[in-house]
């Protein structure tokens, strides 16, 4: 290795950055230039290459072929036709931010939907500059319930803590009863991340109200060991046991089970633990396993057929393997769409049959109401229940339902079940009342807001 | 005699000649005067503040792997130990000016690189990169396991305060951009002074041959120390310039081993020991492969989903990393070295 001389610094390195800037400054000027006046965009940070393309592909497919029918069906929201285009995260934060700072230069942005935790924290600060909701489906950071605070944050149907109360409820039912929980022994068992440990306090909460025992024993990340942790579970003997998993985690779990003998009956997995690809690596073990949804699985909802018939029908469909139309991560993708095109179509009645900004289509997703009639003209029914978002409340009450496993598809065991939201409230505000105070940011006033409008 | 003393003249004119101040000083004049008034807000957030930090992190690891020859795997680990300090310094004594945190933030992860290059003492070449590796693991689990340090954020994932310097805020993108440009300047100006001086000759005899710098008086374990010490530093400031000035959030799987091997590839591409190697490296890594997906959308976007897109970018950047190392196996400072030696050489025969 020669010792190189560190004074020439630096006139080469200028001309390459500047090369490289100005070739740069080349390709963005060959973007597509601006939308059509009548056109809405969805600019979408999508993963179909990395440990979580599974999701990515299935959840991103579902969201584009109901976008695609919706154009096809209608010619788009009265008129206002839907355009989209796809970034590549791989589930990594600085992509995302690369690809939030890319696409938003596009106009008639209607909304993002990053689909991954930390791309929305690393977004929050910037949607609320630009005024443009930001949709964190079934998960995102629940404080962001709150939509005094987080004014262009909507986690809708579902956040973690609702989802462990949701668990919690269905448990009881399946005892016979909320006072029946009294004495029972649960044992959580979680991923070793962020996402996994989110919802400790909520158990401890809930073991406290329903007087149930839980134990909550940590698999460390990817969770493709889980021998210890069984054994423990099978010495403590509970009766039941959470799965708050994430990727191979699940399957390993299920398998570990079965091996130490106890009944994948008794095992209710959350929300990341509730797919096809979570159940099937695990084969015979899944059968009987139960788990949380918000949108039931399956391909006979009407919206499903018509998506199936006429947007796979013309080849148009996003899924490469058709297997996967209907599975639950597809389902996940076509509920996001349907609650996204009615949030724009909600806030073009108020606004016009127009391009909305970002702002408007936020004033949409906060009176994004569809009750169980507006869901079954929707060709939802049964599909998902309702949505009820209101300034207060950014989440909108989505109600769960349960689906046990029967190995070949997933089988829906329970009516839908309604999250204790009042019990979790004062927690979401004090926590978002924090955030609040370490911005600088105003509390806003539902009441006054509503008055306004 | 006197064609050798001529040529000898010649070569110090050549020298004197060198581009290097005017193009620090048209670079600096571009970065701090041009750019904050021309540029979007795209190439501030995604491309200059991201590069900037990652330079800052390859020029810590240059003093270590390039200067000291020191292998090091754990790169990521020090700069969350910066940004979890620099955190948790701004939360818990908020009187503090931001720029003595980033001091104290440097300085804690120098205190935690010299905890993990205790090993160098006794290990060397890959027995020092496996060990090192420890640092990459227990750093990411620890702040995993303990809430404390994201302040007991129930998802693990910590939004920084807002970027202000004595009272003046810089949350804008152009402001975060000329804050983490400041801060790399003043470090490169005091890593430049370091390597110039004995204790940087200190260490390159200690890369060369270990011994006879311990028989010409070099105090080998000293150096050592003080090179994992003053990496770590530089590193931990990266650390923070990625948390305030680029991502504003903080977790720890965005120190992963991933990163680690970023920064270790941005030395090796850039070039060892060699300051401009960072920022070449940098801006290969950071740029090239954007630019490349924009290429690619540009051209093939409609007929492929990105999923496609994406796998034949890494294939072509592999590729082309393959090639650049074939071509130069001193990295991208070396080559530029040679095909400047060569246009000045036309030059003065034409001359």
């Amino acid at each position: 290795m020669s010792r190189p001389n560190t004074r020439t610094l630096s006139l080469k390195a200028l001309s390459l950055k500047a090369a490289l800037l100005g070739a740069l400054l080349g390709t963005a000027a060959l973007l597509p230039g601006a939308a059509r006046a009548d056109e809405q965009y969805f600019p979408l940070q999508s993963y179909r290459v990395g440990p979580y393309a599974a999701g990515g592909t299935g959840f991103f497919g579902g969201f584009i072929d109901y976008l695609t029918l919706v154009n096809n069906r209608d010619g788009g929201v009265n008129g206002v036709k839907l355009t989209w285009d796809e970034c590549e995260t791989q589930y990594e934060v600085e992509r995302g931010v690369e690809c939030y700072k890319r696409q938003k230069n596009r106009p008639g942005v209607a909304a993002w939907n990053p689909l991954s935790v930390g791309i929305a924290y690393a977004m929050i600060d910037d949607v609320g500059r630009d005024k443009v909701p930001l949709i964190t489906v079934n998960h995102g950071r629940t404080d962001s319930t709150d939509g005094r605070v987080f004014k262009y944050v909507f986690p809708l149907l579902l956040n973690p803590y609702s989802e462990s109360s949701g668990i919690v409820n269905y448990i009881g039912t399946r005892e016979g009863g909320l006072e029946k929980l009294k004495g029972k022994k649960i044992v959580v068992l979680y991923h070793g991340s962020p996402y996994g440990k989110e919802t400790i306090p909520i158990y401890q909460l809930l073991a406290e109200k329903y007087g149930f025992s839980v134990e909550q024993v940590e698999v460390p990340h990817p969770g493709n060991e889980q021998q210890s942790q069984w054994l423990s579970i099978r010495r403590t003997k509970p009766d039941y046991v959470v799965l708050r998993g994430w990727g191979v985690m699940n399957p390993v779990a299920l398998k570990t089970a079965q091996k130490v003998g106890f009944p994948a009956d008794r095992i209710i997995g959350n929300v990341w633990s509730n797919s096809e690809e979570d159940v099937i690596p695990a084969g015979d073990a899944a059968k009987g396993y139960t788990a949380i949804t918000t949108q039931a699985s399956g391909a006979d909802y009407p919206v499903l057929q018509e998506i199936a018939k006429t947007v796979y029908g013309a080849g148009k469909g996003n899924l490469d393997d058709k297997k996967r139309i209907g599975s639950v991560y597809h389902n996940l993708g076509i509920v996001n769409g349907i609650l996204n095109v009615e949030a724009v179509r909600i806030a073009q009645d108020k606004f016009g049959k127009r391009t909305l900004t970002g702002d408007e289509v936020r004033w949409g997703f906060e009176h994004l109401r569809l009750d169980p009639a507006r869901v079954e003209a929707l060709g939802a029914k049964g599909l998902f229940h309702s949505i009820n978002v209101s300034v207060a409340n950014h989440e909108g009450e989505g109600r769960v339902t349960f689906q046990q496993w029967d190995g070949a598809k997933w089988k829906v065991v329970s009516d839908w079940i309604a999250p204790d939201w009042a019990l979790l409230r004062p927690i979401i505000e004090k926590s978002s009342l924090t955030y609040a105070a370490e911005h600088g940011l105003q509390v806003r006033d539902p009441a006054a807001e509503d008055a306004s409008n | 005699m006197t064609d050798l003393a001529l040529e000898k003249a010649g070569t110090a004119t050549v020298r004197r000649l060198s581009p290097a101040p005017f193009g620090i000083g048209a670079l600096l004049i571009v970065a701090y005067g041009v750019l904050p008034l021309v540029a979007s807000e795209y190439l501030f957030d995604a491309i200059l503040t991201p590069f900037l930090a990652l330079a800052l992190a390859g020029l810590g690891l240059n003093i270590l792997i390039g200067y000291a020859g020191q292998v090091s795997l754990g790169s990521s680990a020090f700069m969350a130990v910066g940004a979890y300090a620099a955190y948790n310094l701004a939360l818990r004594l908020p009187g503090l000016p931001f720029l003595v945190d980033i001091l104290l933030a440097g300085l804690v992860a120098a205190a935690v690189g010299l905890l993990f290059g205790l090993p160098s003492l006794r290990l060397r070449g890959f027995y020092l990169a496996v060990s090192t590796l420890a640092a990459q693991f227990f750093v990411q689990w620890v702040f995993n396991k303990v809430g404390w340090f994201s302040n007991d954020s129930p998802s693990g994932i910590v939004t920084v305060p807002p970027l202000s310097v004595a009272g003046l805020p810089l949350d804008s993108s152009a402001g975060r951009y000329l804050f983490a440009l400041g801060v790399v300047t003043a470090v490169t100006l005091a890593v430049w002074r370091l390597v110039e001086s004995p204790t940087g000759r200190a260490l390159v005899a200690l890369r060369d041959h270990e011994t006879a710098a311990r028989v010409i008086g070099i105090p080998v374990l000293r150096v050592k120390l003080l090179a994992f010490a003053v990496s770590s530093f530089i590193i931990g400031v990266a650390g923070v310039l990625w948390a305030f000035a680029y991502l504003r959030t903080v977790e720890p799987a965005g120190f992963n081993l991933d990163r680690s091997f970023q920064i270790l590839f941005i030395v090796i591409i850039g070039g060892l020991a060699s300051l401009r190697g960072a920022f070449l490296g940098a801006a290969l890594i950071v740029v090239f492969p954007l630019l490349l997906s924009r290429l690619g959308e540009a051209l093939l976007g409609g007929l492929f989903d990105s999923g496609v897109l994406e796998m034949s970018q890494r294939i072509v950047l592999g590729l082309l990393i393959v090639t650049f190392l074939i071509a130069e196996p001193a990295g991208l400072t070396a080559l530029l070295d040679r095909a400047w030696s060569r246009i000045a050489g036309r030059f003065r025969r034409a001359g």
